[in-house]
């Protein structure tokens, strides 16, 4: 059989991120005909780079309430919304017009589409529903984390998890979930003055207050003054799955959690 | 005219004076706007820039009984990073994009308010924002986003004249306060993203009428031309966004410059790339360059130079001399000789390695970082345009700061488009994937600053260059500095915090949480023999004043 067939009807579909990510756009009804050629996609990073990332930052969520990477943009639904923003600007905010000419604006609309997973080539994505079983049993994820109103708190709500990450970002907390974490996951401990310890997961903190929702699931605020201990902990206790899952599993976990977008 | 009508006119006269004294900011007012505490009549204070008030009626004692007296909300969700004036119980303010307010300055009640509306070319970079007026006689003078100057009357808000300053199109804006020397009306034009060529231009105050404009990217006729390869002068960009200062005895006045144009693509501008990152020194009569001082040459990192220049007749290794004070965004503390630019001091004020210090001259000794590898400070800088202060009781220097804080900057080349963006490269957070600090606060919930910077208020001896307290703060800090003769300092911070300390040691006296971000000066000033101290935090400005009765 040619090897072009066979990888066709291979039991396992194996695709890139990159690909899935453009045939998913293609069933969009925003999306143009044929959906956003990676070399437009590549261009508009290329500019985003420059005219954008003063503002916006590199993660394109910079801005309060403007998140490239969730794909929701409440000001452009559609490409047209998102064309007509880029070049008149957003009257009464910080947002100016900026001149691009066609492919520029084309190659800017096309990565601010795709932003999330842009650097996602290679991921391999299996199947989504095989994935969901194993997050709620082998892979014991649902032990920790919570996902449309079911599970516990303890850990991060995987809810719209597909809608925030990318699939090189979930496939790296998989295999390095320490070295991925992001410091908004981050764990606190704390011992008051009168001796009482308390752990929990840092929901936010500023020079004098620290806000959380502590290991029975309560939501905590304490003064700094008066704690007696109080340590940011940059360790978790979510396990590598490198040796714990095999290639199937995380392909078919990582495609069941790009599926979590989220309730709205 | 009988006896009595006489007396009658007379009275009515003396019931004049003080009113028409009371209007009439004259420039002779505007030298002397220290010895006038009760009013805040320029942008940083006083022609010195300190933001330092002789007023004390609120003390170190009942600073701990502030409580609101009053507040403004301004019709926008833009920055709020007008300082107010003061003006004999009127307080003049600006809110997004350019609306200009009279307010009372003891209820907060509104008197009249003026709307203008920008061309819909206007982009500046960085947020619709405005940093105040200026005043002169009964006139208002305000510098507008799309790159014009308005002046406003005083008692009516009314338009007395508007003249372009530049092309809003082309990336031209305008967003400080103006500063008014003489009869003149100075101002600067921002745009340093867009690869404008930016200058400092006066204006006759009565009429608009331009009456010169230094260019601070240099003519072909300025050998510092040279400093830049090719036709990269034409879109040098070394924009002019913060109010300058001004000494009236040497008849100078000082301004600081923006980054180079483009930004990173530093391979497009050999060269020391005068007069960006610099201060000039200018005639204000005819705009003539006097000197000049660099802080940072050929500057890949955008270290906008723009700090406002604080002014400081100072002890100096026994004698008292003609001082400039100045926290720079490239995180070093310099020391100059005002009346010559002279370099006298240098030192980091936060963590630095972008250069390794400062030569005799105070020209950096670069180090850059090798490619990918993170530089310190980090493109916000380790301070930005936050006004600082100067407390000639205590002798030290208050800015605000980012700690510990680092950005990764490549540079690739861009090629120039009218409008566009010409930055000419890319700039990475400390946190991968995840929040980084950039120019304005993302929201209400702070899990990630520790990871990559923290804020701080510092008190810096110009003697030495050191720091002689620090108060750390979980965010980045973006506010401005006011200290007073009762030896209080007043800041905020991108917490929503606004603080009192005591400017001797630090500690803190009195705090609110004011619940948005931070992003201007406070000031100071009283009425009917009652102090006030106004800050602007997320969209409203906040007055406050001890409580009636405590001690």
């Amino acid at each position: 059989m040619p090897k072009h067939l066979r990888l066709r009807l291979s039991n396992v579909v194996v695709v890139t991120l990159f690909l899935a990510v453009i045939s998913a756009a293609s069933a969009n009804a925003q999306t143009p005909p044929g959906g956003y050629p990676p070399a437009d996609i590549r261009y508009g990073a290329q500019i985003y780079s420059v005219q954008c990332t003063p503002c916006h930052g590199v993660s394109g969520n910079q801005i309060n309430g403007v998140d490239f990477g969730s794909g929701q943009l409440r000001r452009a639904p559609t490409d047209q919304d998102l064309r007509t923003i880029v070049t008149t600007g957003i009257a009464g905010t910080a947002m100016p017009p900026f001149k691009f000419d066609a492919s520029e604006l084309a190659g800017i609309i096309a990565y601010i589409r795709n932003f999330r997973d842009y650097d996602a080539k290679g991921i391999t994505l299996g199947d989504r529903a095989r994935g969901k079983v194993w997050f709620e049993g082998a892979g014991g994820c649902a032990n920790c984390h919570r996902v449309y109103g079911k599970g516990p708190r303890l850990a991060p709500d995987l809810s719209d998890v597909g809608s925030i990450r990318s699939a090189d970002y979930l496939q790296r907390t998989l295999l390095d979930p320490a070295g991925a974490m992001l410091p908004v996951n981050r764990s606190v401990h704390i011992v008051t003055r009168d001796g009482k310890a308390i752990n929990g997961r840092r929901l936010n903190e500023d020079t004098y207050s620290v806000q959380l929702i502590d290991d029975t699931e309560h939501l905590v605020s304490l003064y700094k003054a008066d704690l007696r201990e109080f340590t940011v902990v940059t360790t978790t206790t979510m396990p590598s799955y490198k040796d714990k899952a095999s290639a199937q599993e995380q392909a078919d976990v990582i495609a069941y959690l790009l599926s979590l977008k989220g309730l709205r | 005219m009988t006896l009595q009508r006489r007396e009658l006119v007379l009275a009515f006269l003396i019931l004049l004076i003080p009113f028409s004294l009371r209007a009439q900011v004259s420039s002779e007012r505007l030298l002397h706007a220290s010895d006038e505490p009760q009013n805040w009549l320029t942008y940083s204070g006083s022609y010195a820039s300190q933001r330092y008030s002789s007023l004390r009626q609120i003390n170190l004692t009942n600073v701990k009984n502030m409580e609101l007296k009053w507040a403004f909300q301004a019709q926008s969700l833009q920055k709020f990073e007008s300082t107010p004036l003061v003006v004999d119980g009127i307080m003049y303010v600006t809110q997004s994009p350019n609306d200009v307010l009279a307010l009372d300055a003891k209820t907060g009640r509104a008197f009249w308010m003026y709307r203008y509306t920008p061309s819909p070319d206007a982009r500046p970079c960085c947020g619709i924002v405005n940093r105040g007026v200026a005043i002169l006689g009964d006139s208002l003078y305000m510098a507008t986003v799309d790159a014009h100057l308005v002046a406003i009357d005083a008692r009516n808000g009314k338009v007395l004249w508007n003249k372009k300053l530049a092309e809003p199109a082309a990336g031209y804006a305008a967003t400080l306060a103006p500063l008014v020397v003489k009869d003149k009306v100075i101002v600067g034009v921002a745009g340093g993203e867009y690869g404008i060529r930016g200058f400092i231009a006066a204006f006759n105050a009565s009429t608009g009428e331009e009456a010169w404009r230094f260019n601070t990217v240099p003519d072909s006729d300025d050998p510092a031309h040279e400093t830049w390869s090719g036709d990269s002068y034409k879109h040098g960009s070394a924009a002019v966004w913060m109010t300058g200062s001004y000494d009236p005895n040497l008849n100078l006045t000082y301004w600081g410059t923006g980054n180079p144009g483009p930004d990173f693509a530093i391979a497009q501008r050999v060269g020391d790339n005068l007069y960006s990152d610099s201060v000039v020194a200018l005639d204000p009569d005819t705009g003539k360059l006097k000197w000049y001082f660099q802080f940072s040459p050929h500057d890949p990192y955008d270290f906008d130079s723009v700090q406002v220049p604080v002014l400081a007749d100072a002890n100096w290794h026994g004698s008292t001399r003609q001082l400039m004070l100045w926290g720079n965004r490239n995180g070093f503390f310099y020391v100059l000789d005002r009346t010559n630019g002279r370099f006298l001091l240098g030192n980091p004020f936060v963590k630095v390695n972008w250069a390794s210090g400062l030569d005799a001259n105070g020209r950096p000794m670069i180090t850059p970082q090798p490619p990918g590898q993170p530089s310190y400070p980090g493109i916000q800088g380790g301070t930005n345009w936050y006004s600082p202060s100067y407390s000639p009781r205590t002798g030290l220097f208050y800015l605000s700061t980012w700690e510990d804080y680092s950005t990764t900057i490549s540079g690739v080349p861009v090629e120039y488009k009218e409008g566009q963006r010409f930055g000419g490269g890319a700039v990475t957070g400390a946190i991968t994937g995840g929040d980084n600090p950039g120019t304005t606060r993302q929201g209400p919930i702070n899990t990630y600053t520790e990871a990559v910077a923290h804020g701080s208020v510092k008190a810096l001896d110009p003697q030495t260059g050191k720091s002689k307290w620090t108060f750390d703060m979980h965010d980045v800090n973006t506010s401005g500095i006011l200290t007073t003769a009762s030896d209080l300092l007043f800041a905020g911070g991108r917490e929503g915090y606004f603080h009192a300390f005591d400017a001797r040691n630090g500690n803190l006296l009195w705090k609110i949480n004011l619940g948005g971000e931070v992003v201007a000066g406070p000031i100071t000033y009283q009425v009917e023999g009652k102090q006030y101290v106004a800050i602007a935090a997320g969209n409203g400005l906040f007055v406050f004043s001890p409580r009636d009765g405590a001690k």
